[in-house]
């Protein structure tokens, strides 16, 4: 199979524009969240762009501080809720969960293509926020301000709520099949890591997402009926809706990172041609970051007035997580032990995220000490922390996976050279852009502020250098990609000799995944046990032609 | 993986309508291998859906919890100002209506197709009438003024309501202020619970029109299973709203 390319795939078996609004293949599906996802990633990236710009130098560079505090909430919002939530699961989960179950589709397909036009329809409600409103309270819709400020915060809540639906129909979906879909043979001990990364998300979109829901709601309420349940001034608790909030936007950390190490699961395997180094290990401490993440939400108020006793126990919490975390990455390290390394585009990715990840989490732990939180609270030194952990992790596992799957999804190969030099400036633009900004939140430069000191300005300036430099990656990237789609060389089924099962179906796949339902015989990463035809990448001469012509 | 089934047998060209080996019912979607497999699916989709729901409202618990630790006055006041004898009928109106969706789970299971219909009707009846008391408790509410947070402006009939309920709480004379904000949290807990009785009238009213042309048979009942499921969390939901905020001392 390898080798030959039947013609039907799921891209040229209906045509036209009603076969894709209107389809239930995940992959399509899956296809539409992604250019979506996409779309909100460059207008979330052009809102940075600008808030960088402005802080490029001192004083007012080309906006008013009033601008200043809109843009920098619709770069959080548009970015947090349009893009990195959705980012993974909805795209590359959404296309390769059911593949890699050896399933035909997700187990309710009308959900999944409602779930797509839930996120349409709450992305509309934001954009009307944006135009016709002044929202600038930041992606935190913090109380008592966002109860009283302009009427367009409520349009942007219930945007958030809306999305928020769409990311639950998502998860119960994904739970839903993983259980009850799994090919034969895939038991639960041969799960691809990607989908029991994917799997522990849908189990915490489930669970966490509604508590934002209901907080959302009420923050609504709270601005039409005045309800007095975060107002102070009525009786209500600010302090509450911080607890409520972050109930919720805490685990929406680990929906944000545990898809990004679910992607590098498959590309360190792939490109070390090696079995995952402790494979339970790997698998269970995704479940174990999202038990933990319901438990760590304090951590995000040490100086908003909680107790003492509180505070001491969320902090101990919030150092558990470094746990598993560290699992990971010392089992993913210990797989590229011996491993037959490859260092194609993919793999910078998932060694860059390596990198990244481990230092935002280590920066974690200086946060998740009450005395050091003290001062670094709410300064950049945070918003350096989260940059490293959802864009250095995240973004550099979903890149990694778009640019591993993209043979798949497409069926087209995209230009090597420019992927790597598109990675070493989104590597690079991305370190000067956020290291700059550890050092500045250390010195005690606060986030979110319009105007700073003097003894900033160089700092500053090297950080919105280095948001231009990643700006040029991304463009550089996306004009490789699209150059892939206009002339890019037919892709084999296999081209990184992978074996996960996704990559043993034709590429694109088949409407139906795979021509014939399969069956697992062996681990997706049992590299010792596939056959020569398994791992054909389609460029090397096959051992056995003589199998070529049986097909 | 079998890849050798796959490589060989790899039909040439195209073959649409793959469905190999995939005789089962009408019912059962093209993705499915078994109905079983299917019927597990939705139930186990309903159960993760009420898992969200239940941590929907577990949002508004925790706001009851705090603010009635903080304003234990206000609460008992509002309290007696809501009647608890409306709320005991629709109790018993909605617990009546979660039995008759479970009889009329049962009897799709038996094949039973008049009689599932039956069972729905009254479903649906009792789901009315609890709106309809709902209605009549709020409009009284509004009429009189006693409303949430800076809406609160009772007249003299509400005012003389809320001095009533005060002498016949702990709090006895004095009118505690945060009265406002037990009924913000009464007017949202009911309010949403509310909406979900009416998602629920709409689905059953679906259901029993789905009923009556005929698609569920004994084999086939997905349908009226998982709505009876979501039917009982709204009953359930309301078991803890009723004592919680009409019952409370």
């Amino acid at each position: 199979m390898a080798g030959e390319h039947t013609d039907l795939n799921y891209l040229n078996h209906e045509r036209g524009i009603k076969s894709w609004l209107l389809t239930l293949d995940h992959k399509r599906i899956g296809i539409m969240y992604l250019v979506s996802v996409m779309i909100a990633f460059a207008l979330g990236g052009v809102m940075a762009l600008l808030v960088r710009t402005e802080l490029a130098f001192k004083g007012e560079t080309m906006m008013e501080a009033d601008t200043y505090n809109q843009v920098f909430t619709l770069h959080g919002a548009i970015m947090v809720f349009l893009f990195i939530i959705p980012s993974v699961p909805a795209a590359l989960g959404n296309f390769f969960l059911p593949i890699m179950l050896g399933a035909k589709d997700v187990a309710f397909p009308k959900l999944n293509l409602a779930s797509y036009y839930i996120y349409v329809l709450g992305t509309i409600f934001t954009i009307v926020a944006i135009l016709v409103g002044h929202v600038d309270t930041g992606w935190t819709f913090y109380t008592p301000y966002s109860a009283r400020a302009d009427s367009s915060v409520v349009w942007m809540t219930m945007g958030v709520f809306i999305l928020g639906f769409s990311s639950i129909l998502t998860g119960v979906n994904f739970v839903a099949t993983v259980h009850k879909m799994r090919a034969p043979g895939l038991v639960w001990t041969r799960l691809p890591l990607f989908i029991w990364g994917i799997y522990a998300t849908a189990v915490i979109q489930v669970l966490a997402t509604p508590v934002l829901a209901i907080t959302l709601f009420l923050l609504a309420m709270e601005k039409v009926l005045t309800i007095g349940i975060f107002d102070p001034q009525l009786g209500g608790d600010p302090v509450l809706f911080q607890h409520f909030f972050w109930f919720y936007s805490h685990p929406a950390v680990y929906i944000m990172i545990l898809p990004g190490m679910a992607v590098v699961n498959e590309l360190i395997a792939t490109f070390s041609q090696r079995k995952i180094f402790g494979y339970m290990f790997v698998a269970m401490s995704s479940v174990a970051l999202a038990l933990l993440g319901f438990l760590v939400w304090g951590h995000h108020m040490f100086t908003s007035g909680m107790s003492e006793y509180a505070t001491m126990v969320f902090s101990a919490l919030t150092f558990l997580v470094a746990i598993p975390s560290g699992v990971k990455v010392f089992n993913w390290v210990a797989t590229l032990y011996q491993g037959s390394i490859s260092l194609a585009s993919p793999m910078l990715y998932a060694l860059g995220f390596i990198a990244l990840f481990t230092i935002g989490g280590l920066t974690g732990l200086f946060l998740g000490t009450l005395s050091v939180d003290i001062h670094l609270h709410d300064t950049y030194f945070v918003v350096a922390h989260f940059h490293y952990v959802m864009v250095g992790g995240t973004v550099f596992g979903f890149l990694g996976g778009i640019h591993y799957w993209w043979p798949k999804m497409t069926g087209r190969m995209y230009n090597e050279t420019t992927a790597r030099w598109a990675f070493a400036l989104v590597f690079t633009g991305f370190n000067v852009t956020f290291f700059s900004q550890f050092v500045m939140g250390s010195q005690g430069m606060p986030r979110r502020y319009y105007d700073y000191l003097d003894q900033f300005q160089p700092l500053h300036m090297t950080s919105s250098g280095g948001a231009y430099i990643l700006g040029v990656g991304f463009l550089v990237m996306t004009v490789m990609f699209i150059q892939s789609l206009r002339s890019g060389a037919q892709a084999p089924a296999n081209p990184w000799a992978s074996a996960g099962y996704e990559w043993q179906t034709t590429s694109p796949p088949h409407p139906h995944n795979f021509a014939v339902d399969p069956e697992m015989t062996r681990g997706p990463y049992d590299y010792h046990l596939c056959t020569d035809e398994e791992l054909f990448d389609g460029l090397r001469a096959p051992e056995e032609p003589a199998a070529e012509h049986a097909a | 993986m079998t890849t050798e089934a796959v490589a060989s047998s790899a039909p040439p060209g195209g073959d649409h309508h793959h469905d190999s080996g995939h005789h089962g019912p009408e019912f059962l979607a093209h993705h499915f291998d078994t109905p079983v497999q299917q019927f597990d699916a939705a139930k186990l989709g309903m159960w993760l859906f009420l898992a969200q729901e239940v941590l929907f409202f577990s949002g508004l618990f925790v706001a009851y919890a705090v603010f009635r630790n903080w304003y234990p006055a206000a609460f008992s006041v509002g309290s007696h100002l809501l009647d608890w004898r409306m709320g005991a009928l629709n109790t018993v109106v909605l617990l009546l209506s979660s039995f008759t969706a479970a009889m009329a789970v049962r009897s799709s299971q038996q094949g039973n197709q008049k009689q599932t219909s039956t069972y729905l009707i009254i479903t649906i009846v009792c789901a009315f009438a609890f709106m309809v008391v709902k209605y009549f408790e709020y409009s009284h509410k509004i009429h009189v003024g006693i409303l949430p947070g800076s809406l609160w402006n009772p007249t003299a009939e509400g005012l003389e309501e809320v001095k009533a309920a005060a002498a016949t709480s702990y709090v006895g004379e004095g009118l505690p202020y945060h009265i406002r904000t037990f009924f913000g949290i009464y007017f949202v807990m009911t309010g949403l619970h509310g909406i979900h009785v009416l998602v629920g009238i709409g689905v059953f009213i679906w259901i029993l029109k789905r009923n009556m042309r005929g698609e569920f048979t004994r084999e086939h009942f997905t349908a009226v299973d998982i709505s009876a499921l979501y039917w009982h969390l709204v009953d359930l939901i309301w078991i803890y709203l009723f004592p919680l905020l009409y019952l409370i001392d």
